[in-house]
């Protein structure tokens, strides 16, 4: 094991994120500040992300943004104290190739390694951006859609999507719909464009199960009005939005009433959506708590969410050796141990 | 008495996500008020619609469940424009708060006695939709009455039965993760004791299917 080299303000965390479509290295001090996020993504010529060539993007381009993120640090590989990978969950190819990078530099570097849960990240990043100590986090991307609480050691989950993820059923029915993703512009905003051009409420399935939520039925239904339907594409972009952001806006309040936290976050890919965050905002405004949403440039999926959930894993003495480092796609939010709450 | 504002004494039990329920006295009775106040994050066509289907659903599920012998509160009145349903005040602890503080015969005893319930209220074709340990009261009289069917539906199939059945795995999960797999087996054990062993069983598949579609989860590995 290799020893710290400086003083806490002058350690560093270099965190790799590469569960999806982003490859992206951050940069964090151990006493919170992000020094760097650099990120590329890879875009598909037609459809969703293929994970193979999904992770020969991640190949092709980790050297280039290491460098980025390097130089916007202002620091050299020797000044890394520890080195954070996105262990999981997430799709297995893309997973495999940042941690591959991951231990290659620890190795050469001979500084530990730390595996982050993905999931964890996102959370942490939102509470370190927004100042938001204890919330209830509505966490919504691409692949994952749950609203989870710290509970005794853990986030637990207090509600999820029992199928697809939130951003899953806006990118489909926007890729249904012929739209195109675009670097910087995901097609969940091409949706939330359209849908700031309509207003007749489309009648489609809603539907909450507990503190569960389905979203499949609803993908279904709003891409058969798509083909068969006689509503504008604008209409039916407001009606999918409505239908899908009340539903996981319901289940986030019922979490909030359950728990009696004074604090909402929303973190995730979805959070730069800004009728999604105005629900919420009312939601927790009717329950006297504070709502925060994570910035944008933290909101999807990067490289700093990593290394800053490194430096807080590092620092409560969890490493990962080398050659157990390998990837959990399955791994769930509410199994990790979070020791560095209270 | 349409409104809450007219009922006198009606103090705020609890303000849910969902409803905020009153205790107030009508007609020399204690009774809960349960009112679904419209929620303004979400388009209001949208939100009249929910409000209106569950507060007209969630009294004749109620009432069914009896049929079923589930123990439910007596519902008084019914006033659908105002989303407001006036049902019996139960006496009793929430399940939720007594399995915290019970022994581990007494979670065992009460958790069967649930899974029995809920056995019944599948056996009759009707879906609880919400089944958390908050949403069940254990009376002195040792009886357990289920409340809260807002979310729930009439429905015979397996994939209905086996979610409803998965949605209390994880809220014992979340709420009680320090003895959750010991009552979701106590829970079972009752399910099964009503159903027969081989209905019991398919609806037992359908969970593990269930989680399977799921996101992320160890059960998705074959």
């Amino acid at each position: 094991m290799s020893k710290i080299r400086k003083s806490e303000s002058g350690s560093y965390c270099l965190g790799i994120e590469s569960s999806a479509d982003d490859f992206g290295i951050g940069i964090a001090s151990f006493n919170g500040e992000i020094l760097a996020n650099q990120s590329d993504c890879y875009i598909p010529t037609e459809g969703g992300i293929h994970p193979r060539e999904a992770a020969r993007h991640h190949a092709e381009t980790a050297d280039k943004v290491l460098r980025q993120a390097l130089n916007k640090a202002g620091i050299k590989p020797s000044d890394l104290t520890c080195i954070a990978f996105s262990q999981g969950p997430g799709l297995g190819p893309c997973l495999r190739t940042g941690a591959t990078v991951a231990r290659a530099l620890a190795s050469y570097l001979q500084i530990p390694l730390v595996g982050v849960n993905h999931s964890v990240a996102h959370i942490e990043i939102g509470k370190l951006k927004t100042g938001a100590k204890d919330p209830v986090t509505l966490y919504a991307s691409g692949g994952n859609t749950m609203v989870t609480a710290y509970e005794s050691g853990r986030y637990r989950v207090f509600g999820e999507t029992l199928d697809i993820a939130l951003g899953n059923c806006l990118d489909v029915f926007a890729r249904e719909a012929g739209l195109k993703h675009k670097q910087g512009v995901p097609l969940g905003a091409a949706v939330e464009q359209l849908a700031a051009g309509g207003g007749r409420l489309v009648s489609l399935p809603y539907v909450v199960k507990g503190m569960d939520l389905s979203l499949s039925g609803l993908l279904t239904a709003a891409t058969a009005q798509l083909h068969g339907g006689n509503c504008s594409l604008e209409d039916l972009c407001y009606s999918l939005q409505e239908h899908a952001f009340s539903m996981v806006s319901e289940v986030t309040e019922r979490a909030l009433a359950h728990t009696e936290k004074k604090e909402v976050l929303l973190t995730g890919g979805v959070a730069a959506n800004k009728r999604l965050q105005s629900m919420l905002n009312v939601i927790a405004e009717e329950h006297a708590a504070k709502f925060s949403v994570v910035p944008l440039q933290y909101a999807t999926d990067n490289g700093a969410m990593i290394a800053w959930t490194g430096v807080l894993a590092f620092q409560h003495g969890l490493t990962t050796p080398i050659d157990t480092s390998y990837v959990r796609l399955r791994w769930r939010v509410d199994k990790v141990d979070v020791p560095w709450i209270r | 008495m349409d409104t809450i504002d007219k009922v006198d004494g009606a103090v705020l039990l609890k303000k849910g996500a969902e409803a905020s329920l009153f205790i107030a006295d009508w007609h020399r009775r204690k009774v809960v008020i349960k009112m679904r106040v419209p929620k303004r994050y979400r388009p209001k066509e949208l939100d009249e619609q929910i409000r209106s289907y569950r507060t007209v659903h969630e009294p004749q599920l109620m009432h069914e469940a009896k049929t079923a012998g589930v123990p439910t509160p007596l519902i008084y009145m019914v006033n659908v424009p105002e989303s407001l349903i006036v049902m019996e005040y139960v006496e009793g602890q929430q399940v939720k708060q007594l399995l915290n503080g019970a022994s581990k015969s007494e979670r065992h005893e009460v958790c069967v006695k649930i899974g029995e319930s809920i056995a019944k209220l599948h056996r009759h074709g009707l879906i609880h939709g919400d089944l958390t340990t908050s949403n069940m009261i254990q009376t002195p009289q040792g009886k357990i009455v289920f409340v809260d069917f807002g979310l729930g539906e009439k429905n015979m199939e397996l994939e209905a039965q086996g979610v409803d059945l998965h949605l209390l795995k994880r809220a014992l999960q979340s709420t009680h993760y320090q003895f959750w797999e010991e009552c979701l087996q106590s829970v079972l054990c009752g399910y099964t004791s009503v159903l027969g062993a081989l209905a019991a069983e398919k609806v037992y598949g359908k969970i593990r299917e269930i989680e399977r579609r799921g996101r992320y989860v160890e059960e998705r590995k074959q």
